[in-house]
């Protein structure tokens, strides 16, 4: 149980560490669907089936190929893949400064003494689950819907391409 | 004193919000931050699971409905960053954040 916790945070934290200081944009985004899959398993290991399904709907599907159309939207040539290396200083500075906060965060959860109950995992299904968002936050569902719509609008007014007729508009 | 498994979870998330701020620090091209940022948001997704699995809860489905919602206003602002990149890159003709400084004309 816990060494398959731990196997998953290896694998996960790993390939974003891993994508996150390659150079060449595709790998990256190829690696963070894997560090998205590894989050995924760590929500099935904890017994949230709901939430890793949604994890694999909206990362691993959605938000890697909208980044896969970014990246492949943005490159300035046909063959230029790779970034030019990133600033020295700034990698140290950010070095410094996640290093520093691991080490805080980490002295503080393992200083801190956090009883865990032994109880089995909450057993909520999908029913349950629904009766929940339609009878006690309905609200926050129709906000939620709200705010996908005018994003997803947005996203396309932003990023729509103006035709100029004419040279002048 | 071997550590509990809510420990453990809390190590996980904590590391990978690190990774993710690393990223979005180090990096100057705007895709390359904008994954960070999404790392860091998985973290605290990370935790709400984390603390409903170990917490007491008095409503039984709380942690996974705000963890739910957590994922779509997370896709929303994926959505939105993307846009926003692209339209830079059509007024700059590159991604990079140094020489992003505005978005109007």
């Amino acid at each position: 149980m816990t060494a398959a916790l731990i196997l998953i945070a290896l694998v996960t934290v790993g390939s974003a560490g891993v994508a996150l200081a390659l150079r060449n944009l595709i790998h990256s985004a190829l690696l963070l669907v894997a560090s998205w899959a590894g989050v995924a398993a760590f929500y099935l290991w904890a017994g949230a089936e709901f939430v890793a399904f949604a994890q694999v709907l909206v990362y691993v599907g959605a938000v890697s190929m909208i980044v896969l159309f970014a990246v492949l939207l943005t490159r300035r040539s046909r063959t230029e893949l790779t970034l030019d290396s990133p600033s020295l200083v700034r990698a140290a500075a950010a070095l410094l400064i996640g290093g520093a906060l691991v080490g805080i965060l980490f002295g503080a959860i393992i200083g801190t003494g956090i009883e865990t109950p032994a109880g089995a995992a909450p057993h909520v299904t999908v029913r349950d689950l629904g009766t929940q968002l339609m009878t006690v936050h309905p609200a926050a569902l129709l906000i939620v819907g709200a705010i996908l719509t005018v994003a997803l609008l947005g996203a396309v007014v932003i990023a729509a391409t103006e035709r100029k007729e004419g040279g002048d508009s | 004193m071997p550590l509990s498994p809510l420990q453990l979870c809390l190590l996980f998330s904590s590391a990978l919000f690190c990774v993710g701020l690393v990223g979005a620090l180090a990096r100057s091209n705007a895709i390359l931050v904008l994954l960070g940022i999404e790392l860091m948001l998985n973290a605290a997704n990370l935790n709400f699971i984390a603390f409903w699995r170990y917490g007491s809860a008095s409503a039984p489905a709380g942690g996974v409905l705000f963890a739910v919602f957590s994922i779509a206003v997370a896709a929303a602002e994926a959505a939105v960053g993307l846009a926003l990149i692209i339209a830079i890159y059509r007024h700059q003709r590159n991604v990079r954040l140094e020489e992003a400084n505005r978005l109007k004309g």
